[in-house]
């Protein structure tokens, strides 16, 4: 009975999260560019598309190396960050985590508005390097949560030892604080990465009039009607996600990632 | 090695970096916008300093407190939609091997980090006359012929609940996990049916974390501002929207901060809320 239950409502949920990818990829494969579903014909053209269109070629140019970027300007500032934070006592410190987590607490079109605004004053507004500090601001949240879960989960001990026999604080870090916070640092590289991917209105309104990354492609587009591409970018961005938080999911520990400390109980 | 205070000017290098570019790409960028909610519009898009109400006075009028009031509405409905669809789900899920729970993690995961732009799209395809679902239902012979379900408050409440529902799970699940499962055993054991120990013995314990949860999937929400647009028609634009709309289209630059700031000022004063509401989790 209670087994039953919980599988409907699992079959339920997951329905409900799936059923809009199911007819966007169906869409995605239509031969002829129709919204229609179940697809009339069969044709991958719609991804090649994506590919060979200089349009939405320049797009995932721009998206991708936006993401690349900004992902690694973010940890940048977090790994030192939530360093800091674990090595030293310093109570007034704890200032920069706040600040650190704000941006992604508030609605996104504060961070937005607010870097807009900074831009248009300080005149770099629509330059692409601006969006990539932007996002690295905005996403930001991401490494250092995941650094400052690493950090609280490196046995004290071991730095100890190293020091007793002599390491000094370079040494320490490069031969056991660095391997022990690598896979912390690889998924918040990840999280950011794939977030920033995806990001629209802080892109919009850094760059929106002189690039286009790939959610303002489509948002752009779709103010001019309906093309399949739209649906064979989506199902491409859906398939990233997945295929970078399993890798996340293999090699780490998603559980616990994701604040779930028992993790070594089941 | 243990935690100790900073000796010399040195130890504080680390936190150079970090500080300055949280300060200028953030701080700065926040007292700007701040400011540039006091300054005077131009006609033309452009502005100029100078320090006056009226952009906050422009609060004051009905159409204002419409949107506003219909946002707050639209919020709060998202939060319990999810909350309500999320408690039984995330439950369950804790409760489950770890390797399932790995797999549901991710799929959330994937849907969490969507763009806007392609929830709002997916399920306009799918509330489309062409290609959506009321075509299942004309196949099943429910329904006569296909159309549209979208635009209309139910595809935007729909779009912003599958935005939201991913989210909610994933700060339900910490709290869930570390849940003694002694409680429920204790209920178990009385007799208690496991509908009946759900609602009598989890809901209660966790009341704290709902009512945070709550908070959070309702800023979260407050924080959506396409699917409205793309699901929605103009009398279900949310201040989000509204503040894009200003800042974009109507190039108000100081009307749109000013709605900024007070958008900031109504999630501070939630996430005050949030805060209190945890430290009574911890009391009690």
């Amino acid at each position: 009975m209670t087994t039953i239950f919980r599988k409907a409502y699992f079959f339920l949920i997951g329905l409900f999260l799936a059923l809009p990818l199911i007819v966007v990829a169906g869409v995605s494969v239509n031969a002829k560019q129709t919204l229609a579903f179940p697809p009339q014909g069969f044709s991958l053209s719609w991804y090649g598309e994506i590919f060979l269109n200089p349009e939405w070629r320049s797009a995932l140019f721009a998206s991708v190396t936006l993401a690349l970027l900004s992902a690694a300007f973010a940890v940048a500032i977090a790994l030192p960050l939530a360093w800091f934070l674990w090595r030293r006592i310093a109570p007034w410190a704890n200032i920069f985590q706040l600040l650190g987590v704000a941006p992604f607490t508030l609605p996104p079109v504060i961070t937005a508005l607010g870097l807009l605004t900074f831009w248009a004053t300080v005149g770099f507004y629509g330059q692409p390097w601006t969006a990539v500090v932007s996002h690295a601001i905005f996403f930001v949240t991401l490494p250092l949560v995941t650094l400052s879960l690493g950090f609280t989960s490196i046995d004290r001990s071991l730095v100890e030892a190293a020091a007793t026999m002599g390491a000094d604080e370079r040494t320490i870090f490069r031969t056991i604080v660095l391997p022990l916070i690598l896979p912390y640092i690889v998924s918040g590289y990840a999280f950011a990465f794939v977030l920033s991917l995806n990001e629209y209105i802080v892109a919009y309104m850094t760059v929106g009039f002189t690039m286009e990354t790939l959610p303002i492609k489509i948002f752009n587009a779709l103010r001019y009607g309906y093309t399949p591409t739209m649906a064979s970018v989506t199902i491409l961005f859906v398939t990233t996600a997945a295929v970078i938080f399993g890798l996340v999911a293999r090699f780490g520990d998603l559980p616990k990632l994701l604040g779930a400390m028992s993790s070594d109980g089941k | 090695m243990r935690r100790e205070p900073p000796q010399t000017l040195g130890d504080y290098a680390p936190l150079l970096f970090p500080a300055a570019m949280l300060t200028i790409f953030f701080v700065v960028p926040f007292g700007t916008m701040i400011a540039v909610s006091f300054f005077q519009r131009q006609q033309g898009g452009f502005y100029t300093p100078a320090f006056v109400f009226d952009n906050y006075a422009r609060f004051l009028s009905a159409f204002f407190g419409g949107v506003l009031g219909f946002s707050l509405l639209l919020a709060i409905t998202v939060a319990i939609c999810c909350v309500v669809l999320a408690l039984p789900f995330t439950y369950m899920l804790t409760r489950m091997g770890r390797k399932v729970q790995v797999v549901w993690l991710v799929a959330l995961l994937s849907i969490l980090s969507l763009s806007e732009v392609i929830i709002g799209f997916a399920w306009s395809t799918l509330f489309s006359r062409t290609a959506g679902i009321t075509n299942i239902l004309v196949a099943l012979g429910i329904m006569s012929e296909a159309k549209a379900l979208t635009p209309s408050f139910g595809a935007v409440l729909t779009g912003m609940v599958y935005q939201a529902f991913p989210y909610t799970v994933l700060v339900l699940f910490p709290a869930l996990v570390r849940l003694d499962p002694t409680l429920t055993e204790a209920a178990r054991t009385l007799g208690a049916s496991p509908l009946k120990a759900f609602f009598t013995v989890v809901v209660p314990a966790l009341r704290n974390t709902i009512t945070a949860t709550l908070i959070m999937v309702f800023i979260f929400a407050l924080g959506s501002y396409l699917l409205p647009q793309l699901l929605g028609r103009p009398q279900h634009w949310t201040l989000s929207v509204l503040i894009t709309d200003q800042a974009i289209y109507q190039s108000n630059m100081p009307f749109a901060a000013a709605m900024a700031v007070f958008l900031v000022l109504v999630t501070l004063g939630l996430v005050a809320l949030t805060v209190i509401a945890g430290r009574k989790g911890e009391a009690a």
